[in-house]
């Protein structure tokens, strides 16, 4: 009997730790611009433009990359196992519309409202990300109690009301950009795109705070996830409190995604392809299956965006382009491939 | 006579449609009951509502205490349930899914423990599906199935099985073969095992006791040859049978023609 032990469980995550590591050092060095390696060792702490465009272009983006990715892949696994459901993602379940209209409303409402970090010396803390957080949690209840009907969540409905949410909340974001004046909307638009154009290391260190609070919380229910994935009745016979755990799914999921949405938008395609791919790997235990995605969707993220960066250089296309390029036809596959097995049953 | 189970006046209502009215019924520790009706009679509900994952209005005793407080993990080491259906969208393995049964005796964190793996170990043993441990669940076929959801049921270690129509989707020799197994936890473990049932002739072959639910209500409660009467058969199902001892004289069974109606 094959089961899920202590080796498995290492074997597995130290190898793709291993594997973002290099993908970050690979990530960092490569780019439109040639860096010389020798120099910046040679002068670490002398200014030197080689140096410069490494640790502050370059390595806070792949930093950036590497929690936005794993973040994302994360939440589609754990968002797959409340709705049991292998197909679901955090853009269906109106999550990311409600951090969008979230961090606009943040953006709007209290542009300036930055936070200094140590008197402005480490630069500034910026509300948005908690304003998507907050958004994305209420959309998440609001779709969430649409859903509930005699004390048991449809996971069908979940689906259908989230997905129906995300366009009416698309529809006022738009609305929004309309009233207020050009140079705001432009800002809006700007920020609604997203990228994972260079940040402070600041903001990037916040970003990941969020994600890895995120991430612990969910890893920490690792066999209740399992469970929910059997239904909400069979998890409660085997022990689940499952109000509780879908509380703290939606809690826990939504800090990730609006701590994401306010930096880079929704990329699409992690959260969906990873979580898929992962499982055919290392199998269904989320006690694995989560780390292992969250490591996966980092190395994933980071190199579609060296890709989006290298392309076209000097100019840059947008993240999601490639992942959905590469993401889209895999996905069909994947759909395909499993249509014909359950066929074959 | 210890009571495993003592419930006093249940309802259960789904906003306007009554399902359940006024049920009282006790069952003693090592029992072994089977809950009879026709379709909608309330059966998988009364199910739902004894183990605590459905509320319901009254009153429930575990072992003398109200359900009430217990918490799920508890429950889930009193109560294991093999639900009529049971749809598995992820691919998990057989040994996977029994594990699951083990989730209330460690940490939502921790892997599984050698006492874990033993229990789960020695259930599938016990239903026969210990050759099945590493393929995955959806590639089985009904009846392997549902041995590999009562291996799960056991690893939690129960001391009430509750089953929703466990020979529902089974043919013959895999029906026999549930229900002797049913039999044998009960007499070697002394498991008290409450089913619900379709199939009359084989409730009354395996089953002592037989309640036979009627809209929402008891209507028998009492051993096969009191339960299963052409009387009761007709009031309940609205269909004549006849009804005949079998050799020992004691087991009634069912004979169902079209022609009888008349």
């Amino acid at each position: 009997m094959k089961v899920l032990d202590r080796r498995k469980m290492i074997w597995v995550n130290g190898v793709l730790l291993a594997l973002l590591a290099l993908s970050v050092v690979g990530c960092t060095l490569f780019g439109p611009v040639h860096v010389d390696l020798a120099n910046v060792l040679n002068n670490l702490f002398s200014a030197n433009p080689d140096a410069e465009i490494l640790f502050r272009a370059r390595l806070p983006r792949v930093l950036l990359g590497v929690a936005i990715g794993g973040g994302m892949a994360a939440c589609g696994v754990v968002l797959q196992a409340l709705l049991g459901n292998p197909l679901a993602c955090p853009q269906m379940l109106g999550v990311s519309g409600g951090a969008s209209l979230g961090g606009i409303l943040g953006l709007i409402f209290f542009p300036y409202w930055l936070v200094p970090i140590g008197g402005g010396v480490f630069g500034e803390v910026s509300w948005v990300p908690l304003a998507a957080f907050l958004g994305a949690l209420m959309s998440m209840v609001l779709v969430y109690r649409f859903s509930l009907f005699h004390g048991r969540l449809h996971p069908y409905h979940l689906l259908l009301s989230g997905v129906i949410f995300n366009s009416f909340i698309a529809s006022v974001i738009m609305f929004l950009n309309s009233i207020v004046d050009f140079y705001q909307a432009q800002g809006l638009l700007f920020w609604l795109m997203g990228s994972l154009s260079t940040r402070a290391y600041m903001t990037v260190a916040f970003i990941w705070a969020y994600i890895i609070c995120g991430f612990l919380w969910l890893w920490a229910k690792g066999v209740s996830l399992n469970l929910i994935t059997l239904g909400e009745e069979t998890a409660m016979q085997l022990g689940v409190e499952t109000k509780a755990l879908q509380r703290q799914i939606f809690v826990a999921s939504s800090l990730m995604i609006g701590a994401m949405v306010s930096v880079s938008g929704m990329i699409g395609f992690v959260g969906l392809m990873i979580p898929h791919v992962m499982r055919l790997m290392v199998g269904s235990d989320h006690r694995l299956l989560l780390p292992a995605s969250f490591l996966a969707g980092g190395i994933f993220l980071c190199w579609a965006d060296t890709v989006a960066r290298v392309l076209l250089a000097p100019a840059e296309l947008p993240v999601g382009i490639i992942t959905a390029f590469f993401g889209g036809p895999f996905f069909l596959f994947l759909l395909y491939r499993e249509g014909r097995r359950k066929l074959a049953l | 006579m210890t009571l495993a189970i003592e419930c006093r006046k249940l309802s259960f209502a789904y906003r306007d449609r009554a399902v359940l009215f006024g049920i009282s019924l006790s069952v003693a520790r090592g029992e072994m009951v089977g809950i009879l009706g026709p379709n909608g009679s309330g059966k998988t509900t009364l199910l739902k509502i004894l183990s605590g994952i459905q509320g319901g209005r009254g009153e429930i005793k575990l072992s003398g205490k109200d359900i009430a407080c217990y918490g799920r993990r508890s429950l889930s080491k009193i109560f294991a349930i093999v639900p009529q259906e049971n749809r598995v969208n992820f691919p998990y393995t057989v040994a996977e899914i029994v594990l699951m049964g083990r989730a209330s005796y460690h940490s939502a964190f921790a892997l599984e423990g050698k006492e874990d793996l033993d229990v789960a170990h020695a259930s599938m043993e016990l239903t026969d599906s210990l050759f099945l441990s590493d393929r995955y669940l959806h590639e089985l076929s009904g009846g392997e199935k549902q041995r590999v959801m009562i291996a799960r049921a056991l690893a939690q270690q129960p001391e009430i099985l509750l089953l929703d129509e466990p020979s529902a989707f089974l043919d013959l020799k895999h029906q026999i073969q549930i229900f002797e197994l049913l039999l044998r936890l009960n007499s070697e473990r002394g498991l008290t095992i409450v089913a619900a049932l379709h199939d009359l002739n084989l409730a009354a072959l395996f089953f002592p006791r037989l309640i036979i639910l009627d809209k929402g209500k008891i209507h028998r409660d009492g051993s096969p040859a009191d339960v299963l009467t052409e009387r009761t058969i007709e009031e309940v199902y609205d269909i004549r049978v006849r009804i005949e001892r079998d050799l020992s004289g004691e087991t009634p069974r069912l004979f169902i023609s079209p022609w009888l109606k008349q």
